[in-house]
């Protein structure tokens, strides 16, 4: 009897005690791509001997994911890309604050949670593409103005799913307040030249091969088709300058409520935040750094400089629903 | 011309029990017999109980501002889009599996011998692939309607291939071998006598087709587009590539997008409603017809010659030319232009994960799914058969929904059961489910076992009950009679679910996507970082090699799970 209760203690040690994790290792769930995060996962592990294991798959799948895991959590660090996801992450009370002198120094406050939970990495903006053989940029002015009569047929978007055109809604109805934005999003609808498209990469290769005249983009994929064509006839225009500026969405890292490892966490998004770091992150998706005194790749420099909307990004989730809300009325797909 | 006479005829054992009526043969068989499948079957059901009763505690508070949201605004055109979906691809694939699986398996015609297994190629090809291919290569920008513009000026209008024909096309295009295999083993089955009893009694080709054949397949058939059909409602990739949508878009924007889990888990539930009343009336159509095991055929019923051969020959190429030839040569001009410079050793990893998952999957589903077979079988009680039904249920959730759904289970377990369990027999009290390869495959289990339980309750429905009857008459019994006399019989059967749950397991995204431990990824995983992003040419390294890695046993398996000789 007793030598059966022991052969089992034994057999259930060798099951259960497989889990226990070490110290000097940090665990990041992550919906920015594998090819995005390990080249500066890496050279974190180069540098202090930290392992850095993580997993990527969607948003949501990630944050049901930590939110199940409860207590038992696996995860440190939930790193996301748009700001929308990490407020909705903040509400789901799956992050806990963390302050830090560093990232405070380094990363402007309106790119951080107002709480503390996550701060930004990377910058992108949503901006204006248009075509350089059918479009003079003086004719462009604002997101507002492609509502007008004169693109009609000469519009391309993408998919109402894709949560930066979600963000980039909710912060003009922040601006320009529900009854206008309404407007403006079926002026958008109207002008369309063809149905919205899944991704951004389309949308350019639309405008490009003359299918429309103009489009609303995220800069990196603008980036990545003019390194493979770099005959693109294509150009980036910054709207709303004499106004609040271009939309301006970000990367982030949240530290998890249960963390194993906050510590270690901690460190490496301080890390995450230095120049050294900050190069890399920005510079494998053409992104902007979101600490100001890393300047950004010369490719991406090569767009020009604008005047970014000062507007703190958390208003994105916080009228996510009601964007969403408004572009099914607006009959945007 | 009833089936039953030829196959009592053919038979050379006497089996006057198995034609006592239902009610009278359930006197004989001893309850405590049937009963001892009780257990197995409930523990597997169970299994898929789980993360459905996930979804139906979702019911407990419901969001009236999503609900009422989303029926005005979305749910009249999403239910219309899906309809249009669902009789489309129904049509479609029965249309092309059947016509295909005709020709193959009773015709001669030039290229017959070689299109046979070619024409199952395309499973190997992911819908997501297939659509993102069709897309990037006949959209407004891509190179034909470019070369055309080139040709004949800008003023060249085409029909739109973001349409809803398009995504109809597409998904008949890569689910129709569902209906294929399954016709074609069963045209196979049916053997010479019943068909050649048709003609010498003066029925046409035509005629011994319709009244002959069709209506025998017509289970093997039914099964085919409830699997193609299920595939098609709860797609997502396919449809988003197209922009089409549908109600599974419906589940990932309330989720996605309003982040209420328990609202995209009520829409699933009513999802899954819809399915179980399909898979209702298929069982109810499929009737009373009985499917027989002759001898398999040894030649061709038919030889065409001159304009009916070429036409035979044409309509097959044409299909396997669209399916899977014309998507492979772009996806290798991809390859070459953009995907061969991502080319690493890393790329070793990802197809042994992949081949590992995917072979595992199948050895546990198709056990599994044979326990399934054999207890509706020998015990066909309806406790049994509501166990079964309940088991297969899994396949029809948007693969997301029922990741989630498996994980939250899982999760519950853990906390629950394991922790505690570990804690007391003096263990790190650690959570052992989530995040370890047997939760994964636990998952496609639940997820797949319905693949793998078609194609086995028709091969063992082919068994005369009197075979093992006169079998077990002769002393042989227990695990003998299985190795001996219906293992060999359900070889073509079991070979086909393994093949269609292995390739079903390579495509397979959400659930690897969410519970893959660390460092497992696989070449889906890699497709869908690349194709989130866009960047479907880079794409192409991942989707080429899932294809190849699928291949092989595609046409292996093809090869042996039924064939004609000569």
């Amino acid at each position: 009897m007793l030598a059966r209760k022991r052969l089992l203690t034994a057999l259930a040690l060798t099951v259960f005690a497989s889990g226990v994790s070490a110290a000097d290792e940090v665990v990041v769930y992550s919906s920015r791509i594998d090819e995005l995060i390990k080249p500066v996962f890496d050279a974190y592990t180069a540098k202090t001997g930290v392992k850095v294991k993580f997993i990527t798959d969607k948003e949501a799948p990630l944050m049901q994911r930590i939110k199940a895991e409860g207590q038992n959590a696996t995860a440190d660090l939930l790193l996301t890309v748009d700001a929308g996801n990490l407020w909705q992450a903040e509400q789901m009370g799956i992050l806990q604050p963390f302050t830090s002198a560093v990232i405070d120094k380094n990363i402007p406050s309106q790119y951080r949670s107002s709480s503390h939970e996550w701060t930004g990495l990377s910058l992108r903006a949503r901006t204006i593409a248009y075509s350089t053989d059918r479009v003079k940029p003086e004719e462009l002015s604002t997101y507002e103005a492609l509502a007008d009569k004169n693109w009609e047929g000469r519009l391309c978007l993408r998919t109402a799913k894709k949560v930066y055109n979600q963000s980039l809604t909710a912060t003009m109805i922040e601006v320009n307040g529900a009854e206008k934005t309404e407007e403006i999003l079926k002026g958008w609808v109207n002008n369309l030249s063809t149905d919205v498209f899944s991704d951004d990469i389309a949308v350019l290769e639309a405008i490009n091969a003359g299918q429309c005249d103009v489009g609303i983009v995220n800069t990196y994929y603008y980036g990545r088709l003019h390194k493979q064509k770099p005959d693109l006839a294509v150009k980036l225009f910054w709207p709303n300058q004499a106004d609040r500026g271009v939309h301006v969405n970000l990367s982030g890292i949240g530290l998890t409520k249960y963390a194993p490892h906050p510590e270690a966490a901690k460190a490496l998004v301080e890390w995450m935040t230095t120049p050294e770091a900050q190069s890399i992150f920005a510079g494998v998706n053409q992104e902007f750094p979101a600490n100001p005194s890393v300047a950004p790749s010369p490719e991406v420099a090569s767009w020009g400089s604008f005047k970014a909307d000062a507007l703190p990004v958390e208003v994105a989730g916080k009228r996510q629903a009601e964007a969403i809300r408004m572009m099914d009325r607006a009959g945007w797909n | 011309m009833e089936a039953a006479v030829f196959a009592s005829r053919a038979s050379p054992l006497p089996h006057s029990f198995s034609r006592l009526p239902m009610h009278l043969r359930e006197l004989f068989v001893a309850h405590p017999a049937q009963r001892r499948w009780y257990p197995l079957v409930f523990v597997i059901a169970a299994l898929v109980l789980l993360p459905l009763s996930v979804l139906l505690l979702s019911w407990q508070s419901i969001d009236t501002q999503i609900w009422s949201h989303l029926w005005d605004t979305q749910m009249p055109r999403l239910l219309g889009n899906t309809l249009t979906l669902i009789v489309g691809v129904g049509v479609g694939v029965t249309l092309l599996g059947v016509s295909l699986a005709w020709l193959t398996s009773l015709c001669e015609f030039p290229g017959r011998r070689w299109l046979d297994w070619a024409l199952m190629l395309p499973f190997a090809i992911p819908a997501y692939v297939l659509a993102f291919v069709f897309v990037g290569l006949l959209d407004f920008a891509g190179p034909v309607q470019t070369l055309l513009r080139e040709w004949f000026g800008m003023g060249l209008r085409l029909p739109r291939v973001r349409s809803t024909g398009g995504v109809i096309i597409v998904l008949i295009l890569v689910f129709y071998p569902y209906v294929y295999l399954l016709s074609r083993t069963a045209f196979l089955a049916q053997g010479k006598g019943l068909m050649e009893a048709a003609r010498v009694l003066g029925q046409s080709p035509w005629q011994a087709f319709w009244r002959v054949a069709l209506p025998m397949a017509r289970p093997a058939i039914g099964a085919g587009v409830a699997l193609a059909l299920m595939e098609t409602l709860a797609d997502f990739g396919a449809v988003s590539v197209f922009n089409f949508d549908t109600f599974t878009t419906a589940i990932y924007k309330t989720w996605y997008g309003f982040f209420s889990l328990s609202t995209a888990a009520q829409l699933a539930s009513l999802l899954l409603l819809v399915v179980m009343l399909v898979l209702y009336g298929e069982r109810r159509a499929r009737g009373a017809s009985r499917a027989s095991n002759e001898r398999p055929r040894v030649s061709a019923l038919y030889h065409l010659r001159g304009p009916k051969a070429w036409l035979a020959s044409g309509w097959c190429l044409l299909v396997f030319a669209c399916a899977f030839v014309i998507p492979m040569l772009q996806l290798v001009v991809w390859f070459w232009q953009r995907g061969r410079f991502d080319l690493d050793e890393r790329y070793t990893g990802l197809i042994l994960h992949t081949l590992y998952l995917g072979g595992m999957a199948a050895l546990i589903t198709v056990s599994v799914a044979l326990v399934l077979a054999f207890a509706r079988r020998q015990a066909p009680t309806p406790a049994i058969r509501a166990g079964v039904s309940l088991a297969n249920l899994g396949y029809a959730l948007p693969g997301s929904v029922l990741a989630v759904s498996i994980m939250l289970a899982f999760s519950y377990l853990d906390r629950e059961l394991v922790i505690p369990v570990s804690g007391w027999l003096g263990g790190a009290g650690k959570p052992l489910l989530l995040g370890s390869l047997s939760a994964l495959l636990l998952a496609y289990l639940v997820r797949f076992i319905a693949v793998a339980y078609g194609p086995l309750e028709n091969s063992l429905a082919r068994i005369r009950p009197s075979l093992p009857e006169a079998a077990r008459s002769l002393g042989v019994s227990g695990p003998r009679l299985f190795f001996k006399v219906y293992l060999p019989l359900l070889l073509p059967g079991t070979l086909s679910a393994a093949l269609l749950v292995f390739v079903d397991v390579l495509k397979e995204m959400p659930a690897t996507l969410l519970m893959r431990p660390f460092g497992w990824d696989t070449l889906a995983v890699r497709i869908f970082e690349m194709t989130s992003e866009g960047e479907w040419a880079r794409a192409s390294l991942p989707a080429l090699t899932l294809v190849l890695v699928g291949l092989l046993p595609v046409i292996g398996l093809i090869r042996r799970s039924a064939h004609r000789i000569g």
